[in-house]
């Protein structure tokens, strides 16, 4: 069976997102005051062929593990399968 | 001594640094192509560089891609074995990718991509003038593996003024405690921002960069600093 899984990478919490700034000012500029913080990440997609739901899962979470977020920088959620 | 020079696709400083090597520091290079793996004709003396550069469009992260690239199997391999391997900018980046150095290189803290010329100085507080070029430049490791670092001397380079101060301002991208190149425990793995390669000619008006190469390649790999 084939499954669509999503997999969501974002910086980790305690890291400067510049990006993330940058979009505020300009919501700022915007007149979007209500707007408090922005952070950016990554949604990736991916089209697993596997036996079950949890296998697909499996499979993204090696591969979010081994490439798809550094650790290091970044933490990642599978959001949807 | 013999040096090898990687080229990846998007790399851009590749010809820069084989020019360097061969035609202002006299050093033997040969340049390797991504996709082979073939590592024989090097030993230990020698030395793999991996350029500066945009490898594979800087797709998902810097050097996140160039990891799983056939030869960087083989250098990983030749790194492990004592082989010595220098990243200079996205090299740097794909050294930390490839759990070669510790460590990671964060998007640029001012929003800015930086290319000038700048002062570094290394371990033994000596100023250098050496250019930057890059937007993902921000080292970032966590504070016990920075604890790590400085205990055993693996930070090389940090951004200083003129002077040598290490002053926020003189820090081009938010690196943690300055920090513009370190080398592994095993002082075989070399990485840094900063373009020596872009400086070892009195024609382009700077050669502090071959001061730069005979630290990396005498003195540290010597084991003296």
């Amino acid at each position: 069976m084939k499954f669509t899984v999503q997999v969501k990478v974002m910086p980790l919490k305690e890291l400067l997102d510049p990006q993330g700034k940058a979009v505020m000012t300009g919501l700022g500029n915007l007149g979007l005051k209500a707007i408090e913080d922005v952070r950016i990440g990554k949604n990736i997609s991916l089209q697993v062929e596997a036996n079950s739901a949890e296998e697909a899962k499996q499979i993204a979470e090696e591969a979010s593990k081994k490439l798809l977020a550094n650790p290091v920088m970044e933490y990642f959620e599978i959001t949807a399968v | 001594m013999k040096f090898g020079v990687v080229v990846f696709p998007g790399s851009n400083c590749d010809r820069d640094m084989y020019n360097a090597l061969v035609h202002d520091l006299n050093q033997e290079c040969i340049m390797l192509w991504h996709k082979d793996s073939d590592l024989s004709e090097f030993t230990t003396e020698d030395c793999i560089v991996l350029p500066g550069g945009f490898s594979y469009g800087d797709y998902l992260r810097t050097g996140a891609i160039a990891r799983f690239s056939p030869i960087m199997q083989s250098i990983i391999e030749f790194a492990k074995n004592g082989g010595k391997v220098l990243g200079v900018c996205n090299g740097f980046q794909i050294l930390c990718e490839s759990h070669l150095l510790p460590g990671a290189l964060l998007r640029n803290n001012n929003q800015q991509y930086v290319c000038k010329n700048l002062y570094i100085k290394d371990v033994q507080d000596k100023v250098y003038k050496i250019p930057i070029a890059h937007g993902e430049g921000r080292y970032y490791a966590d504070d016990a593996t920075l604890d790590i670092l400085e205990k055993n001397n693996q930070v090389l380079f940090r951004y200083c003024d003129e002077k040598g101060n290490l002053v926020p301002e003189a820090n081009p991208n938010g690196s943690v405690r300055n920090i513009a190149g370190i080398c592994n425990e095993t002082r075989n793995v070399f990485g840094m921002m900063p373009h020596p390669e872009r400086a070892c000619s009195s024609l382009l008006g700077n050669t502090d960069g071959r001061k730069i190469f005979e630290i990396l390649f005498s003195e540290v790999m010597e084991g003296v600093i």
